[in-house]
């Protein structure tokens, strides 16, 4: 089982650097040169020329590509071409607010959403099985802004509670004012993750429920609580971790909408901004941020597979 | 319920039960149709039937269960006096792993997975309070030694995926032993194993049932493992009971025509000595020396080795028989010919020329002459096209037939697998398990092959509709002269039906000829093991074979593929030890190219 | 009647001439008929390609057209005249809406198309190849794959810019990566069944398996997926031109128009200028996710696993 962890531990280096390499090549193949777009139309091109040594632009691309790479690793992501100012400046005012609603929404909405997923594969056809399917079925393909629209129609329209977009910094403050800080964003991610979770926790368990092993238990009479405590989860919590990983994966990109409905500053805006702008040393550094948490994200889940796994838990 | 010491004399009785399937529509289908029968205590009573007759939907009334989308419509289950069918699930729990146990087809299915062994086995006793752990433990291990199972007392700490099939199958009726029930229902429990390891475990059971004193209901297809274990019989046919009886009565002097047909599909093993050895014929397909394996390890040799230096000839007109257990390589040999697989070492030849090794290379004459018919009928035909097209399509590729000659052609080809005309316009979904195999077959034939080679090709068959496609091979090859090589794991099948017989194990041939010259001896040891392991409907013969030296020898090792020696030597009864399982074995010849691999000489192997 | 005495022999009566067939298997399912959620479904989509296609004849005024050009004032609430009210910029809302329907759905059907195409073609193509050719499209498939949609789209419209072409294409490619996973894995299943092993043993040629034996078999799923498939290429694109990357005003779409009359929520008189927009994809993807939820469920489901 180590070996295979390890091997996709190492699938897992590749893809981030296959990764770069996308991103830096995606990024080189802007027209218009970098130092062109720094130093404005105006600029000599002396003026141009010697910028784009100091800027190493004039070195073989593998070796542009060598040097961005070991400076990323270093933390050390470039200067803004927008606005000259080093990018980790830049990060470090944002990145807690990204960094507050992602984990707040993971921490929140997971166990709420695997708790229900569950619980309708425990009464498959039920009453209420039916109406949280019918909603997961329909959220799953409603997009981010529709429910944020929602959620501010009922709650700040209706109920004149808070405002529709995020106010103020959220610095020092606790845990729970965290949360009615970032309410609406926090709200709108956990019904966007909550209708997969709960479509895919309960296929999950539903999959196991229906195996013949779980006929044999009901057969040897064992009580309904334990069948599904101790012989269906034992079984269904690979795949739901996976699921968990990949839902967790998927907040990537709902983070982005959110943050630019809600109109709070935060990584997403920032990369939304330098795509606006150009930025393309902005794009790569964020680009690599974004891709390398989904990648890791999605190894956990890849792991938490096999790690399920009982056949290579126990190799015989 | 509680247990008392006191069992009643009838520990279940079905009246009149009748079980249907509901559909969306409202409207109810009936798959039991008023059966009645009774379990007394201590006697094994036996459902026999194929598939559809409704046997598996029966056994389960006896824990008051019916599979999802089936429901209790009529009549009474009566287990221990209480009637149970259309109980809630609440209200069977006590009686369900303390009055009445389950056996189920698969135990590898039926084994949860992440949970050891031991905490499955002792779980219905102790979450329904009849025993302690302790007691519970103690009873497990009891039972692992009864059932003659490995390593008793650490065998409960494995994982079900760390054992074997046969063992899995025993440590399931260990699971439903432990909780000391008045009634075992067994669905198909040897089914699945390989002819050797059915023996084991039937017999397993049979005495453990014995100690234990509980009545039991044996469900299977098999008649001839039905006599064995059996008191009582209870033949089945599309949800009705057809005949009831003591065993003996049943096979001795069947009276319903279906029980009838039943008897008549088994293949007992033809009485060998003296039977009559055809002429030799021209061969049709030749493989010389052949090794084939999977992969491609870092020396050039295949990785995993399944094929080592086989030698078979299949001469024209004639019917060789490959026998051998799950493993043995036997689809692979099949897969060799027909140039799926090249083969690693050796040559292929047809009609007397050598035949390309790989499918790509092959002339389209070469393909025409080598046909290959599947095991599983369902798979072997494309569900999106109609039978005109399945049978039509090798016309066009070999013969160039089209048009109005094709479609008289389809229905000939119909004809002679005795499917009426209007199939043409089928798809193979609309069709039975035995209708697909004979679709299969007519497309083989439609290329109009010199060798075709069937794997398996009844083996997922009922008993009578076997026996029928049986009859039609044997038809078909008398009307075109096509030579079949028959793949199966049942010598019987194979038996009555080739002129020789090819016995693989573990990758090799260990006895090869004319069928008279196989069956009779002097035998390879372990074609003796295998004869003594088909079963013989007649009662009494389980006892008399596991007291042969050759079942003795045969109880539970396992089949092992050797890098060198005599794979079958850990198993052998007659094994030279520092010879068998260190040299590769001579190959010994004997009367009419009858030929054994083995160490020992044709005088010692008689 | 009592259950008989256990020792007895019972027949049961016979008629001599009746054989006993082979029992059938198990009748085929029934062809699909959609059930109540899918005739909503059904007729929701409908409607919003109707609207796609005959919207701007459809549209009582132009897509930049103001209804009220002597009354300026944004987000005014519905009105003679303005059924659904006017947004930011002051134009009907309802125009707006059935103009950016051709686009939005337009532009997604459009890269879905292309997205099939591709990604059928290669992963079928890998399926029947060799395994150094599935090795070699696998691994680039799976590189892309392991990105977010999202963060693909942003690089390739902060390298080009947005324009419609370039939103198909970009869409088209990125779910092309789905399209060819899932074509490759269909492809693989059918390519170990034994229909297809007993095609190559008769030796007939890949395109005939390709196109007889395979594609016959793939058709069905494929097609369920590939509504599943539009679904998220609306809500890629919608998402994109949200950011303001993706169509660019004053083409009217649906993603933007949500973006540009955003400040509706704080401080318009209607809110219909920003909710119209997104109950419009919201009730076309929910729609559509209706119907391939009630096609799998007849299915088996099979397919919501593969998800």
């Amino acid at each position: 089982m180590y070996g295979l962890i390890l091997r996709r531990l190492g699938i897992g280096v590749i893809t981030v650097l296959a990764v770069s390499i996308i991103i830096f090549i995606g990024t080189k193949i802007l027209p218009g040169d970098a130092a062109q777009i720094r130093l404005g139309q105006n600029a000599t091109p002396e003026n141009v020329k010697a910028f784009r040594e100091r800027l190493g632009l004039d070195l073989p691309l593998y070796q542009q590509y060598l040097n961005w790479l070991f400076a990323f690793v270093r933390g050390d992501f470039g200067v803004s071409l927008a606005s000259d100012v080093p990018i980790s400046s830049l990060i470090a005012d944002r990145y807690l607010n990204t960094v507050y609603v992602s984990v707040l929404t993971a921490i929140i909405g997971v166990p709420i959403s695997l708790a229900l997923g569950i619980l309708a594969a425990m009464f498959p056809g039920s009453l209420y099985d039916r109406v949280l399917t019918f909603i997961s079925v329909s959220l799953v393909a409603a997009p981010e802004f529709f429910t944020a629209t929602l959620l501010v129609l009922v709650f700040v329209t209706f109920l004149g509670w808070g405002n529709a977009v995020v106010v103020g910094s959220a610095e020092g403050k606790g845990f729970f004012e965290l949360i009615v800080h970032f309410a609406l964003p926090i709200t709108t991610l956990c019904f966007v993750i909550a209708s997969q979770l709960i479509r895919m926790s309960r296929a999950a368990v539903l999959n196991v429920m229906s195996s013949p092993y779980i006929e044999m238990a009901i057969l040897k009479g064992v009580p309904r609580r334990r069948i599904i405590l101790r012989h269906a989860l034992l079984n269904a919590i690979g795949p739901i971790v996976n699921v968990v990983a990949l839902n967790l994966a998927y907040l990537v990109t709902g983070v982005v909408v959110v943050e630019v409905y809600f109109g709070y500053p935060g990584l997403a805006t920032l990369i939304v901004q330098a795509v606006q702008t150009r930025d393309f040393v902005l794009i790569q550094g964020l680009g690599m941020i974004f891709c390398m948490t989904y990648v890791i994200l999605m190894l956990i889940a890849d792991i938490a597979a096999i790690a399920s796994n009982p056949r290579l838990r126990h190799p015989k | 319920m509680p247990k008392d010491t006191e069992t009643p004399d009838v520990i279940f009785e079905a009246e009149d039960l009748i079980i249907s399937a509901v559909r969306d529509d409202g409207t109810q289908l009936d798959i039991v149709k008023g059966v009645t029968f009774s379990v007394h205590k201590g006697e094994v009573v036996a459902l026999i039937g194929e598939s559809g007759s409704g046997k598996t939907t029966i056994s389960l009334s006896a824990l008051g269960y019916a599979k999802p989308g089936l429901s209790f419509t009529g009549g009474e289950a009566r287990l221990l006096g209480r009637n149970i069918a259309g109980l809630s699930t609440d209200a069977l729990r006590p009686a369900r792993g303390i009055n009445v146990a389950y056996l189920a087809q698969s135990a590898a299915a039926t084994f949860n997975p992440s949970i050891r062994i031991n905490e499955q086995v002792t779980e219905a006793p102790v979450l329904h309070g009849t025993k302690s752990q302790e007691e519970a433990n103690e009873k497990a291990l009891r039972l692992y030694k009864a059932l003659d199972l490995p390593e008793p007392e650490t065998i409960g700490e494995r994982y079900p995926h760390q054992v074997s099939g046969g063992q899995l199958q025993r440590l399931m009726a260990a699971m439903a032993l432990c909780g000391d029930p008045d009634l075992l229902v067994l669905d198909e429990p040897t089914t699945a194993l390989d002819v050797t390891t059915q023996i084991e475990v039937l017999k397993a059971f049979k005495t453990v049932i014995k100690d234990e004193g509980a009545a039991a209901i044996y469900v299977t297809h098999d008649l001839a493992v039905v006599a064995q274990i059996a008191d009582y019989i209870v033949v089945l046919y599309n949800g009705e009971v057809k005949e009831a009886g003591p065993t003996d009565v049943i096979i001795n002097d069947p009276q319903h025509p279906y029980t009838k047909r039943l008897m008549a599909a088994i293949n007992p093993l033809p009485d060998a000595e003296g039977a009559e050895i055809a002429a030799p014929e021209p061969t049709a397909i030749s493989v010389k020396g052949v090794d084939a394996g999977y992969g491609r390890g870092p020396d050039g040799e295949p990785l995993v080795m399944v094929l080592k230096d086989i030698n078979v000839d299949i001469e024209k007109g004639k019917t060789v028989g490959v026998i051998g257990e799950s493993g043995c390589g036997k689809s692979t040999l099949a897969r060799v010919m027909a140039g799926l697989l090249p083969p690693h070492r050796g040559e292929l030849m047809l009609d007397g020329e050598r035949l390309h090794d790989r499918l790509e290379d092959r002339t389209s004459e070469e393909l025409r002459k080598v046909q290959f018919v599947y095991q599983m009928a369902d798979t072997a035909l494309n569900p999106r096209q109609r039978i005109k097209d399945i049978l039509g399509r090798p016309l066009t590729f070999y013969h160039g037939i089209r048009g109005s000659a094709k479609t008289k052609r389809v229905l000939e080809l119909l004809e002679m697998v005795e499917l009426p005309p209007p199939f043409a316009d089928r798809y193979p979904h609309e069709l039975s398990g035995g209708q697909k195999q004979r679709i299969n077959l007519a497309r083989a034939l439609a290329a109009e092959p010199e060798v075709v080679l069937c794997d398996e090709v009844t083996s997922a068959l009922d008993t009578i509709v076997a026996s029928n496609v049986i009859d039609l091979l044997t038809r078909l090859q008398d009307e075109t002269g096509v030579s079949f090589v028959f793949i199966s794991h049942d010598l019987s099948t194979v038996a009555s039906f080739s002129d020789e017989i090819v016995v693989l194990y573990a990758g090799r041939v260990a006895e090869t000829g004319p069928v008279a010259e196989v069956l009779s001896a002097p035998f390879h040891p372990y074609t003796r093991l295998l004869m003594s392991s088909v079963p013989e409907p007649r009662m009494g013969w389980l006892e008399e074979t596991t007291e042969s030296q050759e079942q003795q020898a045969g109880l539970t090792a396992g089949v092992e593929l050797s890098a060198k020696g005599c794979p079958f030597a850990p198993r052998c009864p007659l094994a030279i030890p520092g010879t068998c399982d260190v040299e590769d074995p001579p190959k010994r010849h004997g009367d009419n190219g009858h030929r054994i691999e083995c160490h020992r000489t044709l005088e010692e192997l008689y | 009647m009592s259950a008989p005495d256990h020792h007895e022999h019972i027949v049961a009566p016979f008629d001599a001439s009746v054989s006993f067939d082979e029992l059938p298997d198990a009748p085929p399912s029934q062809a699909y008929w959609p059930s109540a959620t899918g005739w909503i479904g059904i007729a929701i989509t409908c409607f919003w390609f109707l609207i796609a296609i005959f919207g701007p004849w459809l549209a009582p005024y132009g897509e930049n057209d103001l209804p009220f050009p002597d009354d300026y004032s944004e987000f005014q609430a519905s009105r003679e005249g303005a059924f659904l009210g006017t947004d930011v910029e002051d134009r009907d809302v309802m125009s707006r809406i059935m103009y950016g329907a051709g686009r939005t759905i337009g532009i997604a059907f459009a890269a879905t198309l292309l997205a099939y195409f591709v990604g059928v073609v290669m992963g079928i193509g890998a399926a029947v190849s060799g395994p150094r050719v599935d090795m070699v499209l696998s691994r680039i498939n799976d590189a892309f794959l392991s990105l977010p949609t999202i963060m693909l789209g942003l690089v390739v419209v902060a390298a080009v810019g947005s324009s419609i072409p370039v939103l198909i294409l970009t869409a088209g490619f990125i779910y092309a990566t789905v399209v060819f996973r899932l074509s490759r894995a269909i492809g693989m299943e059918i390519m170990v069944m034994d229909f297809v092993e007993a095609a190559k043993v008769r030796g007939e040629g890949r395109w005939w398996i390709i196109t007889r034996e395979i594609w016959p078999n793939a058709r069905m799923p494929l097609i369920t997926d590939f509504g599943l498939r539009l679904i998220y290429v609306i809500l890629f694109i919608s998402s994109l031109s949200f950011l303001g990357l993706g169509v660019q005003p004053p083409q009217a779409d649906w993603g933007s128009m949500v973006r540009e009359n955003l400040g509706a929520l704080q401080f318009g008189e209607s809110k219909l200028a920003v909710i119209m927009p997104a109950l419009s994809i919201a009730t076309l993807t929910v729609s559509i996710n209706l119907i391939v939820d009630d096609v799998s469920a007849h299915g088996g489901g099979k397919l919501s696993k593969r998800m």
